[in-house]
């Protein structure tokens, strides 16, 4: 039984889906005969992660990433779809003993400015969760939250500061260190660290890292930056249009990425190793989400479209833990023939 | 070659309540025609202000209390607001990072841009805006025939900043500013970005002081980069030396802070602590207090910029290297 337990993943999210109502106002729609509109952010996702390990999120601005991260933690209820945590689905949350649910999955934010609330001093901050969800006694808490400082990297003192007099590499620590307060197992990171200085952002990577192993934790890791990604992630899934378009372990998406989005991503990071040498722009920008293209959405920007890419969406290829949506590797087209020799 | 752009020590005060602010320190570099210097740093190191500073948009009360800076040979840094704005637009173009509010939103694009060019050249509003769409097409814009009579909110973010790029283009500008031009757009709209700031540029000869935090962007298109930390140069050189054999403590460990799809490291080098504010700059090099390197020497006197190997760094420690 507890073996059993032990394989399984600790996420399981099924053909998840969000849409918002992003409908003109009803008189509006009625004299102008207009149809209601639905913004489709998430669209018949699915993934694991299991214990212990990174899964990245990539993709550009508006693809969904951060509306998954959101549905993972239940700030957005699922309009179709199942996610579920150590086999419980997630909607029990809002019953009964939805607290323990909630008290093993934290989120980290963004933007380290907006996510803390500045007239708190760190202290209050830190225990704010563990008074909603354990019933620590005072001393007890400001103990775990001395704990918890030193493990981010601050000093106990720093408790009785408030948010203003820290530096935003030193709030995301905070966050981190509010977000560890109740010992959670699964933390959603939704671009921790874009908001940060490079140098910054490297030691805020590091000690997630050090957390990670000291305490096992999982992460769902989402940010626009191949680089981070490389850095942090085991499995790196990568997003378009509300859909996952590739979704594999981190050497084989960066050595041997299948989808023409994702070579297309990876051709676009700026290259530091060679210093100098041009990279190949790709045409294109990502389409309007409230009207997407039919069939495949990336096929607008894809060099190797054809009819069968504007008519129909491609059905996940699963091959081992790696998955792809493309007609044309399905169908093994010739594709990068050239490409591939020149990138690797 | 001759430098369009030259800095001499210039530094820029900041008078407060509180006493006078340093925010940039003796900085001095310059750019050839036809050269794209990049200049990177974290935020708060002055990159900006440096661009703020040349194109004479400094915020008051800050002002440039020492240094010269000089555009084609002619003094620039203590013209009148009347004198600088006929050289703003015409002599040195600007873009910055975010397209939306550089661009008024009540005017359509092509009237932003004819303006311009009936400011600066001598052209007719016909004339001004037969130009505008050419200026548009060189950009890349799509159906620039009809888009030219749309306003910005029509436009994406990255079509947005093409249209920015043309409108600092549209004058022929010798001297283009471009103060992080990249960093609102996502990464595949910032290579097509980047290449066509490139192109437009060699095409015009126009020298380009690209600012931005970002050493990807530096590595593809700079041809020389100047490092700043706290107000003031720390290294300056070929984008190769500074990127492949940098000499200052702190550009070595903002080179190893960065994370690389190439190879995989487990720990990212960090250089602990933060930049320091203004008002606490540190006496001798402003770095002394994060440098892994430090000595006695480093925290009295400041190193003046020097050559040390292929690059030019303001820092003690390759003296000591050096001597022994």
């Amino acid at each position: 039984m507890k073996s059993a337990a032990q394989d399984r993943p600790l996420v399981e999210v099924h053909d998840a889906a969000r849409w918002f109502d992003v409908s003109a106002p009803w008189l509006e729609r009625v004299l102008s005969r207009k149809p209601r509109t639905l913004l489709r952010a998430v669209d018949g996702v699915s993934f694991s992660i299991r214990r212990g390990e990174t899964l990245a999120l990539v993709g550009e601005s508006g693809c969904g990433k951060s509306t998954i991260a959101r549905l993972l933690v239940g700030l957005y209820p699922l309009t179709r779809g199942t996610i579920t945590f150590d086999g419980q689905p997630l909607s029990a949350m809002d019953g009964p003993g939805g607290l323990a649910l909630r008290k093993r999955l934290q989120m980290i934010f963004q933007d380290p400015y907006a996510s803390l609330n500045p007239r708190w001093r760190v202290g209050r901050i830190i225990a704010e969760p563990m008074l909603a969800h354990t019933s620590m006694s005072k001393p007890q808490r400001d103990e775990r939250v001395d704990a918890l400082l030193t493990q981010v990297g601050l000093h106990p003192t720093d408790r009785d500061r408030y948010p203003h007099q820290f530096s935003g590499g030193q709030r995301q620590r905070i966050s981190i260190a509010r977000a560890l307060a109740v010992s959670p197992e699964f933390l959603v990171c939704d671009e921790p660290t874009s908001a940060l200085d490079v140098s910054v952002q490297a030691q805020v990577l590091n000690i997630m890292k050090e957390l990670q192993r000291s305490l096992g934790l999982t992460y769902l890791f989402i940010s626009h930056n191949l680089a981070v990604v490389h850095h942090v992630a085991d499995r790196v899934g990568v997003m378009y249009l509300g859909r996952i378009v590739e979704i594999a372990d981190r050497d084989t998406l960066f050595k041997n990425p299948r989808h023409p989005y994702t070579r297309m991503l990876l051709s676009a990071i700026p290259d530091m190793t060679g210093a100098g040498v041009r990279r190949t722009p790709v045409a294109g920008e990502v389409p309007n989400p409230l009207n997407p293209p039919p069939g495949c959405t990336f096929h607008p920007r894809c060099p190797f479209a054809r009819d069968l890419c504007k008519t129909e969406s491609p059905p996940m290829l699963t091959q081992g833990v790696n998955q792809v949506a493309c007609h044309g590797v399905a169908q093994g087209w010739p594709m990068y023939t050239e490409i591939s020799v020149a990138a690797l | 070659m001759t430098a369009i752009l030259e800095l001499r020590e210039v530094s820029v005060e900041f008078p407060t309540r509180r006493g006078t602010l340093k925010a940039l320190n003796e900085v001095s570099f310059s750019i050839a025609a036809g050269e794209v210097v990049g200049v990177v740093g974290e935020s708060g190191a002055g990159k900006s202000l440096t661009g703020a500073a040349i194109i004479g948009l400094l915020e008051p009360p800050g002002r440039i209390s020492k240094g010269e800076i000089f555009l084609s040979g002619r003094r620039i840094d203590h013209l009148s607001d009347e004198e600088m704005r006929p050289i703003r637009g015409k002599e040195i173009g600007a873009i910055f990072q975010d397209p939306l509010t550089s661009l008024n939103p009540l005017y359509t694009v092509g009237h932003q841009l004819a303006e311009t060019i009936v400011t600066h050249l001598p052209m007719t509003w016909s004339q001004a805006r037969s130009r505008a769409i050419e200026l548009l097409e060189s950009t890349g814009i799509p159906a620039a025939r009809e888009r030219i009579d749309h306003y910005p909110h029509q436009f994406s973010g990255g079509m947005r900043q093409r249209v920015v790029i043309a409108l600092a283009l549209a004058a022929e500008p010798k001297l283009i500013v471009a103060d992080e031009p990249t960093t609102a757009l996502d990464v595949s709209i910032q290579a097509q970005i980047i290449e066509l700031l490139k192109k437009l540029c060699r095409e015009q000869g126009a020298a380009v002081m690209l600012i931005t935090h970002d050493m990807g962007v530096i590595a593809e298109t700079a041809d020389r980069v100047v490092v700043m930390y706290a107000g003031r140069v720390a290294e300056l050189g070929n984008v190769r030396d500074v990127i492949h054999s940098p000499s200052h403590p702190y550009t070595v460990g903002l080179m190893g802070s960065i994370p690389s799809v190439h190879q995989h490291v487990e720990r990212l080098v960090q250089i602990d602590g933060t930049m320091p504010r203004l008002n606490a700059i540190p006496a001798g090099c402003a770095f002394n207090p994060r440098c892994p390197q430090v000595m006695s020497q480093c925290k009295v006197e400041r190193p003046q910029l020097r050559q040390i190997g292929a690059t030019r760094a303001a820092c003690w420690l390759q003296k000591e290297k050096e001597h022994a």
